[in-house]
């Protein structure tokens, strides 16, 4: 299988879905001529001329706008934000008009549309260009909201995001964009709502997307070290959530650890662990634990801002806890 | 009723046209009145007429129904303002796109929407255009290209956007007629609007429905420039300003508008000056104006009797039949009502119908399970 870039991954799922169906286009700032702002669009104005890649004015609201119109007639557009920190410029297009358009007209109008970009905390940057937002956006019905964790992920969801009938919010990690993993060539479609067991294991579960997949991943090396081994599960599309399959290895290990790089109060964390604790209580040896970044605007200084990050040894020590071997 | 606010004003010509059909006629020879060189017929002024009486009364009845309680939440009525919906449609094509604010009872019944799906909307019933589930802020109706009926002020402006661009983008020959108020007009969504309609020259005409205010707050009080078809200046956007009160002078000049978007000149931007006649919504008894100016709108300029001023004038009807004709529509509308009132509230399972439409099995709460 082919060694590629999560970037060239979801540039390859982008290229794919234009060749296939020409109502897909790409919108955003610096989209086409500069090939993006993290190249993840590198080549595609060249391929598609600028009818389909097509470079905004600095005008998020107006663009997400016009996706979710455009949408409306029956277009499919991928509309990139540079980051989901400016997306917040846009939410009224996403929360008030995309995410409700069925509904409040009755069925009649749907808006299947990707609203893309680089989302979580990126590095040194400081307190505006680094945040996770998932938990604002994941509360919201009507949309879907996808997160990949590595290079196939990235091409497979985004395949399916772009074909899927209804608005996906699909948000990138930038730390990522750089790492690389095998990626199927081709047709390869991963279906939305599918968690992934990333690792098999029987003593603690825990569950972590987008880049804390990987800390996850890290950690359970880290404990298996130790004797202890830990299930990895991946939920990859926040909303709606693979519920099924994180309680099912809850009920095999008993315990679990929930991360996100996202704040603590009313993440993406407190949602899975009411969920477990809803619906796995009895399979509980002990409460669930979050390991989330902490309470703060990210600090630009290279102490503090890995002071507020989840670490490896975060995770790693949650897990003993939580199965009982601290 | 349906039919007859759904058509397309099918009598009205111009001198042009009757020579393209073979019919060998001069506009003084038929029976009609010729407004700035351009003719109307008989029946489409009939047709212009009634639709805005439509209007007016179907609007007196929803704030009825509101009074009792029957109608819930905001409703915004259009009174005054009929002209600028009728000419609007008489302007428009069948297939160009329209989307408005809140205040759209008046325009989707223009566009020709069932009344009666309008009225069971209003009153939270199946039947209703959107199956009950937006009531008066949120109607549609994907057949008549009318889409909503939003309740953030502005919001459907970069939505307007979106539809311009995929006409552009396929070619289509629609144009989008994006429907504001001298209010939402102020939201700085409508100028990243402005500038990308302008910019990709998409064929979208703006329409401010300048009504003087916006909840209470007059327009010299809310727009350092209150001359609206102005704001598009810096945008290279042109615009005009259209008398909103008279329906023969609204839809001439808005059908130039709708042309010049059709051409491939791109955006503009129409400025409607009109007049609501009640308050906001149903809750607002409008004391941040005088009496006397209510009074002069509404005596002075009011749409239907200019038009039936002008019909009497041109030996078209009368006023005992126009008293007749009102009669009819309000018996129409009364009926309209009971048979809305009539239709049961929607079924339960609508709660959870038309969130996705590629639901993921099993995925909570989607299913609609509650523990
Ligand atoms: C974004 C937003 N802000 C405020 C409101 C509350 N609001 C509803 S209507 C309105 C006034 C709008 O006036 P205008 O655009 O002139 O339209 P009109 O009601 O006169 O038709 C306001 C402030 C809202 N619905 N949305
Ligand atoms: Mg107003």
């Amino acid at each position: 299988m082919n060694k590629i870039t999560y970037r060239e991954a979801l540039n390859q799922a982008m290229a794919e879905e234009m060749t296939r169906d020409d109502r897909v286009f790409l919108m955003g700032e610096e989209v086409a001529e500069y090939n993006g702002a993290y190249k993840v669009s590198q080549g595609l104005l060249d391929k598609f001329g600028p009818k389909r890649v097509i470079d905004t004015p600095i005008t998020e609201l107006g663009f997400a706008g016009l996706g979710v119109g455009a949408s409306m007639t029956g277009l499919r557009p991928v509309i990139e934000f540079m980051t989901w920190n400016f997306a917040i410029l846009a939410l009224d297009q996403i929360v008030n008009a995309a995410a409700k358009m069925k509904y409040m007209s009755g069925g009649q109008y749907s808006c299947p549309m990707v609203f893309r970009g680089a989302g979580g905390s990126a590095a040194r940057v400081g307190a505006q260009h680094s945040q996770s937002l998932e938990n604002w956006i994941a509360n919201v019905p009507g949309l879907k909201v996808v997160m990949p964790s590595n290079p196939a992920d990235a091409k497979g969801l985004l395949k399916a995001s772009i074909r899927d009938n209804d608005t996906v919010i699909f948000i990138e990690n930038e730390i990522n964009y750089g790492d690389v993993g095998p990626v199927p060539e081709g047709e390869y479609i991963i279906p939305l709502g599918k968690a992934d067991i990333k690792r098999v294991g029987s003593d603690v579960t825990i569950v972590a997307h987008s880049r804390m997949t990987g800390f996850a991943l890290e950690a359970a090396k880290i404990l298996a070290q130790q004797g202890i081994e830990a299930e990895v599960v991946d939920p990859r599309t926040i909303r709606p959530l693979d519920e099924e399959t994180i309680v099912a290895s809850v009920v095999k290990t008993n315990c679990a650890v929930v991360v996100e790089e996202g704040w603590r109060f009313a993440g993406i964390g407190a949602e899975i662990s009411a969920r477990i604790m809803e619906r796995a209580f009895d399979d509980l040896d002990s409460p669930v634990i979050r390991v989330t970044g902490k309470d703060v605007p990210m600090p630009y200084a290279a102490n503090l801002e890995l002071m507020a990050l989840p670490s490896v040894a975060d995770i790693v020590e949650a897990a003993r806890v939580a199965c009982g071997r601290a | 009723m349906a039919n007859r606010l759904a058509a397309r004003f099918k009598g009205r010509h111009d001198s042009q046209q009757y020579f393209l059909v073979g019919v060998a006629m001069s506009a003084e020879q038929k029976s009609g009145i010729t407004h700035e060189g351009d003719f109307y017929s008989e029946e489409a002024l009939h047709e212009m007429h009634d639709s805005m009486l439509f209007i007016r009364r179907f609007e007196e009845k929803a704030g009825q129904l509101y009074g009792l309680k029957k109608i819930g939440g905001f409703c915004h009525l259009c009174n005054g303002q009929e002209a600028v919906c009728v000419g609007l449609n008489s302007a428009a094509d069948a297939k160009d796109y329209m989307m408005t604010s809140y205040r759209d009872h008046g325009h989707i019944l223009a566009r020709g929407t069932d009344p009666t799906a309008v009225m069971a909307e209003l009153l939270g019933r199946a039947g209703g255009v959107v199956k009950g589930k937006g009531g008066s802020m949120h109607m549609f109706d994907i057949e008549k290209n009318f889409a909503g009926g939003n309740g953030i002020v502005g919001e459907q402006v970069p939505i307007g956007l979106g539809f311009g661009f995929s006409s552009w983008y396929k070619e289509d020959g629609r144009v989008t007629v994006c429907i504001m108020g001298d209010g939402g007009i102020n939201q700085g969504a409508v100028y990243e609007s402005f500038n990308m309609a302008a910019l990709w020259k998409l064929p979208i005409v703006f329409l401010v429905e300048n009504n003087q205010y916006a909840m209470g707050t007059s327009l010299d009080r809310a727009s350092a420039e209150t001359q609206l078809y102005k704001r598009g200046i810096s945008f290279k956007i042109p615009g005009i300003k259209i008398d909103g009160m008279d329906v023969l002078e609204f839809d001439k000049r808005m059908r130039e508008a709708i042309e010049h978007a059709r051409s491939g000149k791109g955006p503009m931007l129409v400025e409607a000056n009109t007049y609501r006649y009640r308050g906001h919504s149903m809750s607002d008894p409008a004391t941040y104006r005088t009496r006397a100016e209510v009074d002069e709108w509404r005596s002075g300029r009011d749409p239907i009797a200019r038009l039936q001023n002008q019909m009497i004038a041109a030996g078209l009807s009368t006023e005992e039949a126009f008293k007749q004709k009102d009669k009819d529509i309000k018996k129409e509308v009364a009926a309209i009502a009971k048979a809305a009132e009539a239709q049961p509230e929607p079924d339960a399972s609508e709660l959870w119908t038309d969130i996705y439409s590629d639901p993921i099995e099993g995925a909570y709460p989607e299913t609609g399970k509650v523990y």
